[in-house]
């Protein structure tokens, strides 16, 4: 603000019969160009259409979509509050609510501590480092569909599955994993974990290569073990990635679609069902309930929102 | 930790993919705007899915044929298997290709919404237009009785079977369970003896619906009941209580059912065809698919005909219609009838074209022969049989158990509303008997009474 003023101020010593409205426009429009705002608008501007185009587009046009009714191909009626109003009472909505917190409940507590302890053993030690980085990291380059795919092989229920062969050798199982209401959804979280741990692994080990290792030569000075070493000096300096991935990983896991769709397409009987696997389902599960499927998908994305706003206002305090 | 590189950018992401597509599709145009030109057509028209070189040989043959009748006409192919999840999007998305084929459910919908083109006036100009079965023929009529879409083949249910199996456990493969109880104690030993699932279900991807409807109608049930002003849900009634009860003892008391409750169509008749399930319910005409698509052993191929007890017992039955895209223009739809007139009726109704893809068919190892209901009367299905006689190549007295039977049980059409929510009501239904050893059947059958009636009253 006070640049340009002062700008303008110089600029207007030196043209004094140019009319000063006129004046203005040419020189704010210059300094604009001269400023570097044209070459930043036209570096700016694929980014912009393509975002416009494939992003904020459609965004505009679901919220338009789930006032209406609409087949996709003859002209949509407006329905006004219709579609949430059947989104709201269908009594799949709680299962799926369920569904998709006790995923994310689950991936928070089995999938959320091990990359962490995996990264922190990892920088303990001195040799292979980069070896155990890649092959943390292997599971993340196997296509998620490839693996999903593979997984339901290893899933199967019967005596002779890969994993009932396996936990058959120390006298456990068979499981029917995929087969069973109760173990369906576990088994689908234990999958995403190993999927998606190598990631956050990398992330967590570059962050851990930024702490100081004076303060960790400090506190073995002080008679500190691996674990206080850990608690005191590892964590509070990862607190700001930990908060971080945290909140994708709820953002992530509310989102949970590919294990349930291609693991067991929600069942059995519902019990996999989540959010998104439902917006699915309205879509394109036969039904073609189009308003009613981007009707939840916004109730989804505003419950997002708040959630995400209300995590950082109250963390914001002890995260610096 | 799941990071969200597994999921889509935002919560929006799934459902809004068909926002973007909605200028893509268009509401076709009037075949009578212009009459069909001779000047130079492409039409894209359904291959199925996933066919083995042998069968794509004989299509492109067939393709080629047809090109050199219609000097116009450019034929490209396209892979397409109809699937409940796939459709809608496809649909949407304006990637269907200018002829594909549905099931009989989905005609009437697909008409009232006018999303398939409106071709009465070319399929009327054919010589058998109004020879059709009416029965099967309003799969593809709309509400004034005008044929949008053309019936090309019809199925009624059946029980396959798996010969080797049969015979490995003890059982004689001629001599297939005629009734209920004798399907559950074959199920039983086949199970006991082979190690293998004794009988299986679908029960994903609105099949556990279709199938347990099969069920139901064998036992004498009916899933709606229409009247002139109301459609009204029968799911929670003996005969679904009776099949779910059936399902239950199999599961639980034999163990007789195997280890997967979540088959969907593909998946099953995979493993049917690898031997890994004794029996099954599924469309009588998928020989086809399970020895061309699954490589089955035709030996080991059986199939006879669902046991009907109790009044007013009938088979499911259904079928497939061929449509076109409410996007091609004039030009294309008549092409595109053109094509469904010779690849998929011809060989129903003419001699010559019937021993020409019976030829191509058996010259490239594609089985010939492999038995469907008829698309007209049975005397015209006869006399079709007899042209092809020389070319049949598939196990016929394999079929005998069901071919003996088929043109003799009572045919029931597939419940007219609302059909595939109807059945995807049903799946985790299905899927809760054969999951969970305490499950409610008169509870899941109630709750599931609800859920379909405000479906059929919403659509």
């Amino acid at each position: 603000m006070t640049t340009s003023t002062q700008t303008t101020s110089r600029l207007a010593g030196r043209t004094e019969t140019i009319p000063a409205r006129r004046l203005r426009r040419r020189r704010s429009l210059g300094t604009w160009v001269r400023g570097g705002g044209l070459s930043t608008l036209v570096i700016a501007l694929p980014m912009l259409l393509v975002f416009g185009l494939f992003s904020w587009f459609p965004i505009a046009r679901a919220v338009v979509m789930s006032f209406q009714f609409t087949n996709l191909v003859t002209p949509p009626e407006w329905v006004g509050l219709e579609n949430f109003r059947t989104v709201l009472t269908d009594p799949l909505l709680t299962t799926a609510i369920g569904n998709t917190l006790w995923f994310a409940a689950l991936a928070l507590v089995l999938g959320y501590p091990v990359p962490l302890v995996a990264a922190v053993l990892m920088s303990e030690v001195k040799r292979f480092k980069g070896l155990y980085a890649a092959l943390a990291y292997l599971p993340v380059v196997v296509p998620p569909v490839v693996a999903v795919l593979l997984w339901k092989q290893f899933y199967s229920a019967s005596a002779s599955g890969v994993f009932n062969t396996v936990v058959g050798w120390v006298g456990l199982g068979p499981y029917p994993w995929l087969q069973d209401p109760s173990t369906a959804m576990p088994s689908l979280v234990l999958e995403a974990t190993w999927a998606a741990a190598g990631g956050t692994v990398i992330i967590y080990l570059a962050a851990l290569t930024g702490v100081p290792s004076e303060l960790y030569d400090a506190a073995e000075v002080d008679g500190a073990g691996i674990w206080r070493k850990v608690w005191h000096v590892t964590l509070p300096h990862l607190r700001g990635i930990l908060l971080v991935t945290l909140i994708l990983q709820v953002i992530g896991t509310a989102q949970v679609f590919l294990e349930p769709y291609l693991f067991t397409g929600g069942g059995p009987a519902n019990s996999t069902t989540t959010v998104l696997l439902m917006i699915y389902d309205y879509a394109f599960g036969g039904r073609g309930q189009y308003g009613e499927a981007t009707a939840l998908s916004l109730m989804l994305a505003a419950v997002l929102a708040v959630l995400s706003a209300l995590y950082f206002r109250i963390t914001s305090r002890w995260s610096h | 930790m799941t990071s969200p590189r597994r999921f889509p950018t935002i919560a929006l992401a799934g459902a809004l993919a068909a926002s973007t597509l909605v200028a893509c599709s268009s509401g076709g145009s009037d075949p009578s705007d212009a009459p069909a030109s001779d000047g130079p057509v492409t039409i894209t028209v359904a291959v199925d899915a996933g066919l083995e070189q042998g069968a794509k040989d004989a299509f492109d043959a067939r393709v080629t044929a047809f090109e050199a009748e219609h000097p116009n006409v450019t034929v490209e192919s396209q892979e397409y298997t109809w699937s409940g999840t796939t459709f809608a999007a496809d649909l949407a998305g304006g990637t269907l290709p200018d002829v594909f084929t549905i099931p009989f459910t989905d005609g009437q919908g697909l008409i009232e919404r006018r999303q398939i083109a409106d071709i009465h006036d070319l399929v009327g100009k054919l010589p058998y237009a109004g020879e059709f079965n009416p029965n099967i023929a309003k799969a593809g009529q709309s509400t004034d009785g005008q044929m949008w879409a053309v019936p090309v083949a019809a199925y009624g249910q059946g029980l396959h079977y798996n010969r080797a199996l049969f015979e490995q456990a003890g059982l004689d493969p001629d001599t297939p369970p005629t009734t209920w109880a004798e399907v559950r104690s074959a199920a039983r030993q086949i199970s006991e003896r082979t190690g293998q699932a004794g009988y299986a279900e679908m029960t994903k991807d609105n099949t556990g619906g279709w199938i347990l409807t099969t069920l139901a109608y064998a036992l004498g049930g009916r899933a709606e009941t229409v009247s002139a002003d109301a459609t009204t849900a029968t799911i929670d009634t003996p005969q679904y209580a009776q099949a779910l009860r059936m399902l239950k003892d199999m599961r639980w008391q034999d163990d007789s059912m195997g280890d997967n409750f979540l088959y969907d169509w593909p998946t099953s008749h995979a493993d049917f065809a690898a031997g890994k399930i004794g029996m099954f319910v599924s469309g009588g005409g998928d020989y086809g698919n399970l020895v061309t698509q699954n490589a089955m052993e035709p030996a080991d191929y059986g199939v006879t005909v669902l046991p009907l007890e109790g009044s007013g017992a009938a088979v499911l039955g259904g079928g497939t219609l061929a449509a076109v895209s409410a996007k091609a223009d004039p030009a294309q739809q008549a092409a595109s009838v053109e094509w469904i007139d010779f690849y998929y009726l011809g060989k129903l109704t003419d001699r010559e074209a019937a021993v020409a893809d019976a030829k191509t068919t058996a010259e490239a190892d594609q089985p010939v022969g492999a038995p469907q209901l008829p698309v007209f009367d049975k005397a015209t299905y006869d006399e079709q049989q007899g042209w092809i006689e020389d070319y049949v190549n598939v196990p016929v007295e394999q079929f005998a158990p069901f071919t003996s039977s088929i043109f003799d049980q009572p045919l029931e059409s597939e419940p007219p509303v609302a059909t595939q929510e109807l059945y995807a009501a049903l799946d985790p239904v299905v899927q809760a008997v054969l999951t969970d050893e305490d499950a409610d059947i008169a509870g899941l059958l109630k709750a599931a009474q609800q859920d379909v009636q405000s479906r059929i009253d919403r659509s």
